[in-house]
């Protein structure tokens, strides 16, 4: 119970005010509510009565009766009014405030732990946590304005008679106990329930990710059952946490009867002896009757108490989460001449007995152009990881301008360096909106770069063009589009270091040879680190890497490797050899 | 034939449409029911006897006119005491039963609808937010579930008391009812106005939860290209967008239910104002005395009560409404790829006879992609298609697997029209390796068992080794048992088209349609599998969408598309002969770029 309040401590601290009126209102709604008996009783006494008993009314009186009910009925619905508004304003600030605070830190994790993540888990913290954890705020007003409410009728009850109204108010720590007991019981259950609710989440959306791959195996029943699994074990859980909602829901509406009964056994034995009069027990009693709606509309809350506080909780671990990269002060020239990177002893394990880069060093001059090639899964990716600082190296450093990756400041590095990953990633914009990422630059710039890229010609074919709205993850676009796209959104930037990571394995061989001339036609002395297998590429490049089994197993001119390595010529001479085979 | 690449958003069904509607397709919330609503009879009686039995307890027994009643409130007080046992057990058993009814029949709707997803046409999928989808099969149901768990009931005994209560003001004087009726008149009439203006408000709301999902999934998905290019302010300032997008929905609908339930409250006004000034007049005609007057005014507190608590659900009711809405909004939504299911043919095994029967496809809103196209691939040959990106081969790959049904012609399979194949045996002989092969989050085990779950390890590596892959797994940090990452992310673009390749080649198909199903692993591990799947080729069809002239170069037939039509076909040799065909400029282009600097 500690916990629930703590959560809804965070919330009233972050919105006093929105707070402030909706328990008001709540107040005034509480206050009218008396006051309409009141009003009901002022019109049997000054209208009614006199009015039976005369035979006649004065116009005066029945404008007043009118006047007063319709006026308090006015003034209880402006209560109304604030509470619910301002308790759902008062919910959605917070939600909102939870998901920035999510998302923020989501923007701010390094890959490492993205990498841990799934999909459906995030989404499900930035959306049924966040609603679970503040979910309480609703009937917080209520419970928060109906105290008042309570604490006149138990002043009231100890002025009536002290020993019934302390036998009455024993209803009081037997709710509290009710509480600690279902938050007891509940609570695991809620917890499972979140998590499932993540996993039903993941599955889900792993699963539609995949849509392609399930239709064209024939998955579809096994998916089915896979996410019928987490449905039906999430189903049970919440069919066993009803139940024990289901014993806890009468108990708090049957205490307060309970307690009338026990303070009327008791009345009559005090009557009985003289202790007290029957009008104590009476007035004790009612007052008794009208604590149980406060009671309650606190058991409602309380009630939501355990899955908020662990929804709360969830939220929270992502926001706790630490392996924020830590970054210097350092910054670098933005514009200008290609890049000098220079990479020392570079070592990276993403498991400690198989280290996938060993001992790396090379060094690329600016304006120079370097190919790694090496075969599947040599490291060339997790080379590229490093020098665009996904992921930072066990050993050694990257230097850009001979200042370290690590100290640069955040941002920095984005200024002088564009990567072109081999899956390119779409986001889900416009065409224009995919290049330049928000940044200022003239559609001129735009289609300059997507000329380059070799894609003004199927953009232009767009029905909307540069405004083309390429949908989530650019599914509109082929897979050698979209690499084109992502090219685009490199080149634009006139990078002083550009990686591309076998950034045109899907784009025809033709117009790949036309991508790499125009990379180095416009006179751009970018500093250039390509991955590639095809000739035409490596061909480009000033040196070549040849990397094996995450070490450089070679370096040189294309053509020394070819005379000096038999595995680099196997490598890259791959297509000839077959072909040659074919013809002999 | 018209294609529809959105998802049904279910806008147009009315409300309590959708509520059959829902009820039909959970049948466990209609099971039982009936017990249960006695249930919530039973536990409102406690409600309503209970105040009473402690009135007469104190009228008559404790301020009896010989002082306390011992007896008479002994007897008051079981009958109290038994009120709140029945009531409490009532309660207990309705709600129990509440949420199983509930939680079941929403499982079921969960898993119907995901399972229409993935049997809505692949354009639909491609075309809708993942996040979107998502959120039909998770919050949306939850939010369902929460109306249905807490208000469902409470409406129903609102009702219930509304009725009561009416009875008894009619039974006390019919003419101060119809007051009271008059003066909720109004009330009545605008909660028609409001539940629209609710249904819109909390539509919206739905949908930009949807939205709110997919601007959230964006950094979590494109994690690394965020971070490469620093875009995090931007990102963040999308994602800000929708959460405000959503919070303003969320707090304009708040607004409407607020105002809603504020006029229950003034008509209660009203109606106690009417009662009295009415009561009054009626009293001059002699028709009620002071004495029922007052009592009638007691009776306007039991009915406005419940119209107020109704008024509240109907107005909640109106949030998971929407969200049902949302759900069964995929459910209308036609899935075109219809499996003919047992009446359906089954293809036979063995090699396949392919053949394309005057095929057009274009996709919804635009070009058209293949024109007319007819061609016939004879069992067991082995088939290259080639042509620039664009020019409908990757469209002639999902057609052949059907993954998409054309717009007109047939696609026939040993002489049987696709769409009357049954789904499960066109699935066992037609495989696609797509260019970029989705992983699960699972083990390498997993994925390659993917399309064939009863494979043994050693089948697994006998398959692995057959097309050269035997090294790669060993070299993998757990073998067989190395986790893949989210999406395949652990393994490079390259590893998991080897992956693909392995599922597929366990599946032991009769077709087997590449799309460039190698075009991002290494020259020389490609021309290793290249080899090994000619052999594997040996004994069925197959289709290859080459990237590669060396591809082309082996195949029995080739088949050169451009722009979306069959321009020429025949072994590679002959092909070559026209020096200005399409297929020669190809092959040039290729050769050029290889031997630049061999």
């Amino acid at each position: 119970m500690r916990e629930g309040f703590a959560v809804l401590g965070v919330a009233i601290r972050r919105e006093p005010w929105i707070f402030t009126v909706s328990t008001l209102g709540s107040v005034l709604f509480g206050a009218l509510t008396v006051a309409d008996a009141w009003v009901l009783g002022w019109s049997t006494e000054h209208a009614v009565i006199p009015a039976f008993e005369n035979g006649e009314i004065g116009a005066g009186v029945l404008w007043a009766v009118f006047g007063l009910f319709v006026g308090v009925a006015i003034l209880r619905a402006v209560g109304i009014v604030a509470r619910r508004l301002g308790a759902g304003i008062m919910q959605y600030r917070m939600q909102a405030h939870s998901r920035r605070e999510v998302t923020r830190q989501y923007l701010d994790l390094p890959m490492e732990w993205h990498q841990r993540h799934p999909t459906g888990q995030l989404l499900s913290n930035a959306n049924s946590d966040v609603e679970a954890a503040w979910f309480p705020i609703a009937p917080l007003p209520m419970a928060v304005g109906t105290v008042a409410m309570m604490v006149i009728a138990i002043v009231q009850m100890l002025l009536a008679d002290v020993v019934l109204a302390l036998v009455g108010l024993l209803v009081f720590p037997v709710v509290v106990v009710a509480n600690v007991v279902y938050q007891r019981t509940s609570s695991p259950l809620m917890t499972r329930a979140q998590q499932l609710r993540a996993e039903v989440s993941e599955i889900a959306h792993e699963s539609f990710d995949g849509a392609m791959v399930v239709k064209t195996l024939g998955r579809e029943g096994e998916e089915t059952e896979r996410f019928a699994e987490r449905v039906h074990e999430l189903r049970d859980v919440l069919i066993k946490a009803g139940r024990i909602r289901a014993m806890f829901d009468p108990t708090i509406s049957a205490l307060p009867n309970i307690g009338v009964l026990v303070v009327l056994g008791t009345g009559v034995a005090r009557v009985l002896d003289g202790s007290t009069d029957a009008g104590a027990v009476v007035t004790v009693a009612y007052l008794l009757t009208i604590v149980s709606f406060p009671i309650r509309s606190i058991g409602w809350l309380l009630g939501e108490f355990p899955r908020s506080v662990v929804g709360y909780e969830r939220v929270q671990a992502v926001l706790d989460a630490r392996g924020d990269m830590a970054y210097g002060a350092a910054t670098v020239e933005a514009a200008g001449a290609g890049a000098d990177l220079q990479v020392e002893r570079l070592a990276y394990a993403y498991d400690e007995e198989q280290p996938v880069l060993r001992d790396v060093t090379f060094g690329v001059a600016p304006g120079r152009t370097t190919a790694l090639v090496g075969a599947t899964a040599s490291g060339k990716s997790t080379l590229t990881n490093l020098i665009t600082r996904l992921v930072d190296p066990d050993e050694g450093a990257v230097r850009i301008d001979g200042t370290d990756l690590r100290d640069l400041d955040r941002g920095e590095l984005a200024r002088v360096l564009s990567v072109v990953p081999q899956t390119a990633f779409m986001f889900d914009d416009t065409v224009r909106g995919n290049i330049t990422l928000g940044g200022d630059f003239t559609d001129d710039e735009v289609w300059d770069s997507l000329r380059t890229a070799q894609a003004d010609g199927f953009v232009a074919g767009l029905p909307h063009g540069l405004d083309t709205e390429l949908g989530e993850r650019g599914t509109s676009l082929s897979g050698g589009q979209r690499q084109r796209v992502s090219l685009a959104r490199a080149l634009i930037r006139r990078p002083r270091l550009l990686v591309l990571d076998d950034a045109t394995s899907a784009v025809d061989p033709e117009v790949e040879a036309r991508i790499l001339g125009g990379l180095r036609q416009n006179g751009s002395d970018t500093t250039l680190v390509v991955v590639a297998y095809r000739k035409a590429t490596i061909g480009l490049a000033d040196e070549v890497l040849h990397l094996a089994d995450g070490r450089i197993a070679g370096r040189g001119t294309h053509e020394e490797l070819l005379e000096r390595s038999p595995d680099y010529a196997t490598l890259v001479n791959a297509y000839e050899q077959q072909a040659a085979g074919e013809t002999a | 034939m018209s294609t529809t690449t959105s998802v049904d958003s279910g806008d147009e069904i009315k409300a309590l449409a959708t509520i059959r509607r829902g009820m039909q397709l959970s049948p466990e919330l209609s099971k039982g029911l009936g017990v249960t609503l006695l249930l919530a009879v039973l536990s409102t009686v406690g409600q309503v006897v209970i105040p009473i039995v402690v009135q007469q307890t104190l009228d008559r027994g404790l301020n009896g006119p010989d002082g306390p009643d011992t007896g008479f409130m002994l007897r008051m007080g079981l009958i109290a005491a038994g009120a709140i046992v029945l009531t409490s057990g009532a309660s207990y058993l309705m709600t129990a039963r509440l949420f199983r009814a509930a939680e079941s029949g929403l499982a079921t709707l969960r898993i119907k609808a995901f399972r229409h997803v993935h049997d809505l046409p692949l354009l639909t999928q491609n075309t809708e937010r993942r996040g979107a989808l998502v959120s039909r099969v998770t919050s949306d149901v939850d939010q369902v579930s929460q109306f249905l768990v807490f208000g469902g009931v409470m409406m129903i005994v609102s009702l219930g008391q509304i009725l009561v209560a009416t009875v008894i003001m009619v039974f006390y004087s019919w003419q101060l009812a119809l007051v009271v009726w008059i003066c909720f008149a109004p009330l009545m009439m605008s909660l028609r106005f409001f539940q629209q203006r609710l249904s819109a408000a909390y539509g919206v709301v739905r949908q930009q939860v949807g939205i709110m999902l997919s601007a959230v999934s964006e950094p979590v998905v494109g994690a690394a290209v965020v971070k490469a290019y620093a875009v995090e302010a931007r990102t963040q300032q999308r994602i800000d967008t929708a959460i405000r997008a959503n919070q303003d929905a969320a707090t304009k609908a708040q607004g409407f239910t607020a105002f809603s339930f504020s006029l229950g409250g003034l008509s209660g006004g009203l109606a106690n104002a009417g009662v009295i000034i009415i009561g009054i007049w009626l009293g001059f005609a002699g028709d009620i005395t002071a004495g029922e007057v007052v009592a009638f005014a007691f009776l306007v507190t039991l009915f406005v009560s419940p119209v107020q608590m109704g008024t509240q659900i109907l107005t909640d009711a109106q949030n998971a409404i929407a969200g049902w809405r949302r759900v069964i909004g995929i459910l209308d939504t036609p899935a075109d790829l219809v499996d003919p299911g047992e009446s359906g043919e089954v293809l036979p095994r063995g090699p396949i006879d392919v053949a394309l029967v005057n095929v057009s496809f274009a996709y919804p809103s635009g070009p058209t992609v293949l024109h007319d196209v007819s061609m016939h691939i004879e069992a067991g040959t082995r088939v290259a298609i080639v042509g620039e990106t664009g020019s409908g081969k990757s469209t002639f790959a999902k057609l052949l697997t059907r993954l998409m049904d054309p717009a007109s012609g047939e696609i026939r399979l040993d002489g049987l029209d696709v769409r009357n194949i049954r789904q499960d045996s066109l699935r066992r002989s037609v495989v696609l390796v797509p260019q970029e092969g989705f992983l699960f989050d699972d083990t390498l085990r997993a994925n390659a068992l993917y399309g064939r779950l009863d494979a043994s390890d050693d089948l697994v590596l006998a398959s692995a080794a057959e097309l050269g892959l035997a090294d790669w797994v060993d070299g993998l940090p757990h073998g067989l048992d190395t986790r893949v990452g989210q999406r395949g992310e652990s393994l490079s673009a390259g590893e998991r088209q080897l992956v693909a390749l392995l599922r597929a080649h366990l599946v032991d198909p009769d077709l087997l349609v590449l799309d460039e199903a190698t075009s991002a692993v290494d020259p020389q591990l490609e021309m290793r599998i290249g080899r090994a799947l000619e052999r594997l080729m040996q004994g069925r069809t197959s289709v290859t969408i080459a990237h590669r002239m060396s591809t082309a170069e082996n195949a029995d037939e080739v088949v050169v598309v451009d722009r979306g039509r069959i321009v020429q076909r025949g072994p590679h040799a002959s092909l070559l002969e026209d020096p200005d065909s399409v297929y020669a400029g190809l092959h040039a282009s290729w050769v050029a770029q290889q031997g630049s600097t061999a």
